[in-house]
């Protein structure tokens, strides 16, 4: 049975709830005085960040160390992986180390496909986002806040409607996204500029629109994704200007959202870009509350993949090739 | 190079498929085809071809030897030996090594080497533009003039992309009988590009490397080519528009051939889910339509060769994350087989069809003039043996090259090469390597 | 597992529903008496048979003393997390964990369970409870004690002892739950065993993780 989290599509539907109930349960941890459980003592879990993210490193530490598990982080910079290590021989220590799991982030897709399937390490593999292909615990996560506000907190998110807008194209979140929210039964509408959507876009389980407007009122979440400036060079929108304009989250346009609508963003926000600094900070975000969420949901995944004998999850559902 | 003393009699072989019959070859030349009527006292090795077919010895328009530069990855001896187990008894050797081949001097040196290991025969080919750099033409004249002989010019691996420099370079070639061969790729909507633009990229997160971009170099180039009334020949055709524009410039007149890679007729972009980089290579692996059209072309002419565009790469160049990963596959050894597999199996084509796309068609397109030849009386004994109905598991550790990145491993393929001659003498013999010119690193398996 | 050729014997009722209901009033008026009147007492129920049994022992607790005391604490004690033999089988799902909001400082907490066995579920709930706070006192009360303990550990009040073999089962249905109150004593190792962590099963055994190198097929661990 494969015991690693590399896609979204490695999950069912039972399984992504199964992740949401347990990360529910654990999310009372963070009320208690004593913060911790003691399930993964003795568990090595490795964080080997390639990129820079101190926003899910952190988040990925706090959880493995509540659930009592010995963290080793790996950071590119200054690193023997800055140096030109390669993959193989930072897996290769690694795995001399004993580490239990993996959390990868790295720059390449695939990168964490290559770890789980090269047979460098025996430990279970997690995808902490690999370049522009997927981001899983983000979705889980993402998931997660949307249960809390709209599902009362339990079940699945059948029926609801989630609009995501941005840069879909170079988007690890929107394909996790994509893949996570179609299994849990929401419908997903994906708002971009043309140039920013990847081939075959229009065969994915979701919508697809170029006019964000015509999408407002019946959205009960929009997902704001983050726009580098530096795709106006290669000319995927003229000026920040004109993309702000059509696709930016700005305050009128947030007025047309229903009233229990929710506004999302992975983070880091681009205030003024995709999304107004009010928008931002006003009382429909809950970007803040994403953040606090990731703990528990990784906590969760951590356990269902380590805490048994045998993961609890994914098993092989089959990553990227879903029909 | 040894003289050759034995005679070699090659009983109820079946030519190209056709009736059988026997085949003496003497002095490096086939001496009788028919009833083998010899000398008793004459020392002749028999050979037993019943169930074998005889075919001109195969010619690759196409392969990367890599020395001199990268002798890691392959040298010009282990390649020739990847050759001649694939049936091979001549190659063209592409420029991009380091240094790049544009003058006289790199193409002798490898062309010596190539003669040194006597097991193929090595032609080199020259750059089209001094490093593979795009701005200046090389010293194409001097590298014909030279005792490589040079007619077949290519800058692949990179694309002549400016288009004043393919036109010079496509009437400027016209004085020595020459060919430019274009690796198609439009460099500005490549950038980065790791496989494929299609479904499979958009949910992999790989950055896609689109048809147009090779189809637009090759209408381009079909167009100049007529313009200056030159020849044109175009890498590695991998899209069925590239196949259309193709046939569309034939009927025309225009005089321009095309080659298609083994691993092109087989593999589809579904490959790349594994995420392996032992399947990235340029140009990419398409999609299911694109092989079909290419297997087509193939059989009715519109591809004229399958040339190997064999990539030998060190293990720590495809050992590695897909986006760090060189492009490129192994294909000699294997290159037979899967033409059999893909073309012969399938009906679309028969040993004949074989023959002449992968000997008689690169032999006239490189101007090579003793290899695919025909098989009668006279000619150069540049044969290959193919027993039609073996099938076998491609095991990466029988492979002669000195890299390891086949994309066949574990495969089961067809038609086994058993015997390679080499203007008569045996480079492979019962199935096993023939290297007399090293005895010390001879025979293999 | 011994296969049996079918379901030969039925399970034997052990409690019926009306014997269910007087032990829970007997405990609830030994707890009232033992307490002196159960003043900040918290009840946590083990998921997830020991919750319906504790919000009962509440409710009969609160009759008894009528308007006198202020409302007794229920909440439920999910110990998936502290269990020693996490490692055996494949992660499970994990429980409620409700707390009153008064939390358990300084107050007396009586752990509520259907069956006691190997003693530890106990031992992980004891493990648990020292992670949320510091109680005064912590008791545990059982519907069934079914012997075979491997820890030190007993029951401060208990609704019926009944001696069991290992390879016998004991199956405690609650209405709440399973539609019907009655306790079932089995002899077979049950193929359909589910454990008590999935909540309304019906007619499940209930667990108190035995040893595992003990042949019982009465633990949850039998149907994996």
């Amino acid at each position: 049975m494969t015991r690693h989290l590399l896609s979204a599509a490695d999950l069912s539907h039972d399984d992504a709830v199964l992740v949401l109930d347990t990360a529910a349960e654990l999310a009372v941890l963070a009320d208690r005085p004593i913060k911790k459980l003691p399930t993964l003592r003795g568990r090595t879990v490795v964080n080997l960040f390639y990129e820079d993210s101190t926003r899910t490193r952190i988040s990925f530490e706090a959880a493995a160390k509540r659930l009592s598990a010995d963290v080793i982080n790996f950071s590119a910079k200054g690193s023997s992986v800055s140096k030109g290590e390669s993959l193989k021989d930072t897996a290769l220590t690694l795995e001399a180390m004993g580490a239990d799991a993996v959390v990868i982030r790295h720059g390449e897709s695939g990168a964490p496909h290559r770890l789980a399937t090269a047979d460098w390490i025996s430990g279970s593999v997690i995808n902490a986002g690999d370049g522009t292909h997927e981001h899983p615990t983000q979705a889980l996560l993402d998931a997660y806040t949307i249960r809390e506000h709209l599902c009362g907190g339990v079940g699945d998110l059948n029926g609801r409607s989630v609009v995501i807008v941005g840069d879909v194209l170079h988007s690890r979140v929107a394909r996790s996204n994509v893949l996570l929210l179609d299994t849990l039964g929401a419908h997903v509408t994906l708002v971009s500029p043309p140039t920013l959507l990847p081939n075959g876009v229009h065969t994915w389980p979701c919508n697809v629109s170029y006019d964000l407007d015509a999408c407002l009122s019946k959205a009960d979440v929009v997902m704001m994704l983050r726009v580098q400036r530096e795709r106006m060079a290669a000319s995927y929108f003229p000026t920040e200007r004109e993309y702000s304009r059509r696709y930016g989250l700005d305050e009128i346009r947030a007025q047309q959202l229903p009233d229990h609508a929710i506004v999302m963003h992975p983070g880091p926000m681009n205030r003024g870009m995709e999304i107004a600094a009010s928008v931002a900070d006003g009382p429909r975000s809950v970007v803040v509350e994403q953040v606090t969420n990731g703990v528990s949901v990784r906590m969760a995944v951590l356990y269902l993949l380590l805490g048994g004998n045998e993961p609890a999850i994914a098993s092989g559902r089959g990553g990227a090739n879903r029909d | 190079m040894p003289t050759v003393t034995e005679t070699y009699v090659i009983r109820s072989v079946s030519p190209l498929g056709g009736e059988p019959v026997d085949l003496v070859l003497a002095e490096g030349r086939i001496q009788q085809v028919g009833t083998a009527d010899v000398d008793p006292a004459a020392t002749v090795i028999d050979i037993d071809g019943q169930g074998l077919i005889a075919l001109p010895g195969l010619v690759d328009l196409h392969t990367h030897l890599r020395e001199p530069g990268r002798e890691d990855a392959e040298t010009v001896l282990t390649g020739s030996r990847a050759a001649a187990l694939g049936g091979f008894t001549a190659l063209h050797a592409m420029a991009n090594t380091e240094p790049v081949a544009d003058t006289a001097g790199v193409v002798e040196q490898v062309w010596r080497l190539g003669r040194d290991a006597g097991l193929v025969d090595v032609h080199p080919v020259g750059a089209v533009t001094v490093g593979l750099a795009g701005e200046q033409l090389a010293e194409l004249g001097a590298m014909a003039d030279s005792v490589a002989r040079v007619r077949v010019f290519s800058d692949d691996g990179k694309c002549v992309h400016d288009p004043v420099l393919m036109r010079r370079a496509l009437e400027y070639v016209k004085a020595f009988d020459g060919v430019i061969a274009q690796h198609a790729q439009e460099p500005r909507l490549t950038e980065g590009a790791q496989m494929h633009e299609g479904y499979i990229s958009g949910v992999l997160g790989l950055r896609g490397w689109p048809a147009v971009a090779e189809e637009a170099i090759i209408a381009r180039d079909v167009l100049l080519a007529e313009h200056v009334s030159s020849r044109l020949h175009v890498c590695h055709v991998s899209t069925a528009g590239s196949v259309e524009i193709i046939r569309w410039a034939k009927s025309r007149g225009i005089d321009v051939t095309a080659e298609v890679t083994p691993h092109h007729l087989l593999l589809t972009d579904e490959s790349a889910t594994t995420y392996d980089p032992v399947y990235k290579v340029n140009p990419p692996l398409r999609t299911k339509a694109d092989v079909e059209a290419l297997r087509e072309a193939l059989a009715d002419g519109t591809i004229d060769v399958v040339a190997t565009d064999h990539a030998p790469h060190a293990v720590q160049d495809k050992d590695c994350e897909w986006g760090s990963a060189a492009f490129g596959m192994l294909g000699l050894q294997t290159a037979l087989s899967v033409v059999a597999e893909t073309m012969v199996e399938t009906g679309l084509m028969d040993w004949a069809g074989v023959a002449d796309r992968m000997s008689i068609a690169p032999a006239r397109i490189g101007r090579v003039a003793d290899h695919g030849r025909p098989i009668a009386e006279g000619e150069p004994a540049n044969l290959v043996l193919v027993d039609p109905a073996t099938r076998s598991v491609v095991d990466p550790a029988s492979l002669v090259s000195k890299s390891r990145n086949s994309p066949y491993a574990g495969l089961e393929l067809p038609a086994g090469v058993t015997h390679t001659f080499l203007r008569g003498r045996p480079t492979v013999f019962a199935g096993s390597l023939v290297d007399r010119s090293h005895p010390d690193r001879g025979t293999d398996e | 597992m011994t296969p049996t050729p079918d379901r030969v014997a039925p399970d034997r009722v052990v409690l019926d529903s009306a014997e269910i209901a007087r032990a829970i009033t007997r405990i609830a008026h030994e707890i009232v008496e033992r307490t002196h009147g159960a003043p900040d007492l918290v009840l946590l129920g083990i998921p997830t048979r020991g919750v319906p049994l504790a919000t009962r022992l509440a409710a009969r607790i609160d009759e008894i003393l009528g308007n006198a005391g202020t409302p007794v604490s229920v909440g439920s004690l999910d110990v998936t997390m502290y269990r020693d033999d996490l490692r055996m089988r494949p992660a499970r799902p994990l429980l409620a964990t409700s707390l009153p909001a008064s939390g358990v400082d300084d107050k007396p907490v009586i752990l509520v369970d259907d069956v006691l066995f190997s003693g530890r579920t106990i031992r992980s709930a004891l493990d648990a409870l020292r992670d949320i706070g510091r109680p005064r006192t912590v008791s545990l009360a059982v519907l069934v004690d079914r012997g075979h303990r491997e820890l030190p550990i007993r029951a401060d009040y208990v609704g019926k002892n009944i001696p069991t073999s290992r390879s016998e089962s004991v199956r405690v249905s609650l209405a709440e739950y399973d539609g019907v109150d009655v306790v079932r004593l089995g002899d077979d190792a049950a193929e359909d065993v589910l454990g008590d962590d999935l909540g309304a099963a019906p007619d499940h055994v209930t667990d108190d993780s035995a040893s595992p190198d003990a042949a019982s097929a009465t633990t949850d661990g039998s149907e994996s």
